[in-house]
């Protein structure tokens, strides 16, 4: 579903991707780990489009996206919830999801605003609510619910865990395996690789802008080094 | 205390202060959704002005006067040309400076208002232009023999056209699909285009909104003031400005209280102390807010909850 091919991408004079292959197959959660400034979110956003990658490719559905403006690459069937949520703090949450599902008929953002409201009924509770004035862990639902408002085919999640209560963390990670049972493919970024990697079909190391290694989930769950690396011994 | 003085110096207030709220909100919008101040703004609301005066010259050279028509069509003319104008300027010298240091659009924007300006002087010559009134006469209040309050027609107009593209304008901002997305490209402008939203159209869109609502206050206040000239719009977006940073800039309804604000302080000053000082309280009042409520008086400060 999407291929990254030998992916380099430039921060001004700095290279803080050298070269980079991962692959994404539909149906799976694939999770990425790595400490941070290994790359991460330089990865998720070069597939965005912002920044552009320098060289490589990055295929979607076998179609090239890698020079398209991110607009356009985010009007396909893809999504996201970056970093940071980015909720939009003077929207209401039914305005944010709006937003989500902007280039929608009416009827289906409506479908899919239930839908979401189904996922998490606490934001059907603060449907009328300003999303600034929420906890962090609404908002990370808010964010999950509204890239899913434009029913993509694949969710890209950027530490959806960072900064949350266990228990909220627990919840996610549900809603992220339950999208799977939907059909819909998840490109997962984490700190929390436990979780992560438990979660994930295959999953992929990044070492200071390089992949490391690659395998499935289970296998780097009990590799020794990414035990020692990321899983605290 | 309400004596018909003071009434009249409030009416003449309110008059000013709600065209200088309707060309603030232009300044407002444009910097809560890209940081920059557009000081060819001014220039906007004075080609607004210079459009209405040749569309009604037009329409009275073919004979036709029945108010409304006139009115209509010069309304429509002026919002035509100046909306147009409004997003050339923002394609031709505002777009591709986008994401650059702060000083560079604000630069080619004093430079786009040097332009206009003196673009206007070529085609239409730097001497002032009457304008025609289009209504005479109005309500007076009071005894005859002492002071009387009156009410043009003329205020009315304005108090009526600025209260309808007000309320339309905040209605389209709450209601709309694309008010929902200008207010989500002013508080994350990335988000947004992470949403496959055009940015690029949402601020263009946001432009020709400021200036439409400048060409309306370009044909109000020149009928008010009964003649234009190519630096009408430097001062008046002056004013304008101070409004939008009084009300706090990047917020609507603070354009629109900073409008009347500034109108109404305004036109006391020339009532009981002397017209000369006008301009002094203005300025005076913008320092005070600056010094002690930098945000303005309905800006948020910034706040952002993890």
């Amino acid at each position: 579903m999407l291929v990254i091919e030998d992916v380099h991408t430039h921060y001004g004079k700095i290279e803080a991707l050298h070269g980079v292959s991962v692959e994404v197959n539909r149906g799976e959660i694939v999770s990425l780990i790595g400490a941070n400034g290994a790359g991460k979110t330089t990865l998720l956003m070069t597939v965005c489009g912002n920044p552009q990658a320098s060289s490589g490719r990055i295929l979607l559905d076998g179609r090239d996206i890698t020079h398209l403006p991110t607009p356009e690459i985010m009007r396909s069937d893809i999504a996201i919830a970056p970093e940071g949520r980015r909720v939009f703090p003077g929207l209401t949450v039914a305005e944010n999801l709006q937003m989500g599902g902007f280039f929608n008929t009416k009827a289906e953002v409506r479908a899919s605003q239930a839908h979401v409201y189904e996922l998490f009924p606490r934001l059907k509770e603060r449907e009328n609510q300003r999303a600034g004035t929420m906890s962090g862990g609404e908002q990370q639902m808010l964010a999950i619910g509204r890239a899913l408002m434009s029913k993509p085919r694949l969710i890209i999640l950027d530490e959806p865990s960072l900064g949350l209560a266990p228990l909220i963390i627990k919840q996610i990670f549900e809603i992220i395996g339950k999208l799977r049972e939907e059909g819909i493919t998840v490109f997962l970024v984490e700190q929390n690789a436990h979780q992560a990697l438990k979660l994930a079909d295959r999953g992929y190391v990044l070492e200071t802008g390089r992949i490391r290694l690659q395998d499935t989930g289970a296998n780097l769950l009990a590799n020794p080094d990414v035990q020692n690396a990321y899983l605290g011994g | 205390m309400l004596d018909s003085y003071f009434l009249q110096q409030l009416i003449n207030g309110l008059t000013i202060g709600s065209a200088y709220a309707l060309i603030a909100i232009g300044y407002t919008m444009v910097y809560g959704i890209i940081g920059m101040i557009n000081f060819a703004h001014g220039e906007i609301y004075m080609i607004g002005a210079y459009t209405s005066l040749i569309v009604i010259s037009g329409l009275a050279a073919l004979g036709i006067a029945w108010l409304p028509v006139v009115l209509i069509v010069a309304l429509l003319g002026a919002v035509i040309v100046s909306s147009s104008m409004g997003w050339a300027v923002e394609r031709v010298a505002y777009r591709p400076v986008r994401g650059r240091h702060r000083l560079i659009p604000l630069i080619s924007a004093i430079g786009m208002s040097i332009f206009l300006q003196n673009y206007v002087h070529l085609a239409q010559g730097s001497r002032n232009m009457g304008f025609p009134t289009l209504m005479e006469g109005g309500f007076t209040f009071g005894d005859a023999g002492s002071f009387q309050t009156s009410l043009s027609y003329i205020q009315i107009t304005i108090f009526v056209i600025t209260l309808i593209c007000m309320a339309a304008l905040s209605v389209f901002i709450a209601r709309s699909k694309t008010g929902r997305a200008c207010r989500a490209v002013s508080q994350d402008l990335g988000m947004s285009s992470l949403l496959g939203i055009n940015t690029n159209r949402i601020i263009a869109t946001t432009f020709v909104i400021g200036a439409a609502l400048a060409a309306v206050a370009g044909l109000l206040l020149g009928m008010y003031y009964g003649s234009i000239d190519p630096l009408f719009g430097f001062i008046a977006g002056l004013k304008a400005f101070t409004a939008a940073v009084l009300g706090g800039i990047g917020s609507i309804p603070g354009a629109m209280l900073g409008g009347l604000i500034l109108g109404v302080s305004e036109s006391m000053t020339s009532g009981y102390l002397s017209g000369e000082y006008k301009d002094v309280v203005s300025f005076g009042l913008l320092i005070l807010i600056l010094l002690f409520k930098p945000t303005g008086l309905l800006g948020k400060p910034e706040v952002e909850k993890i």
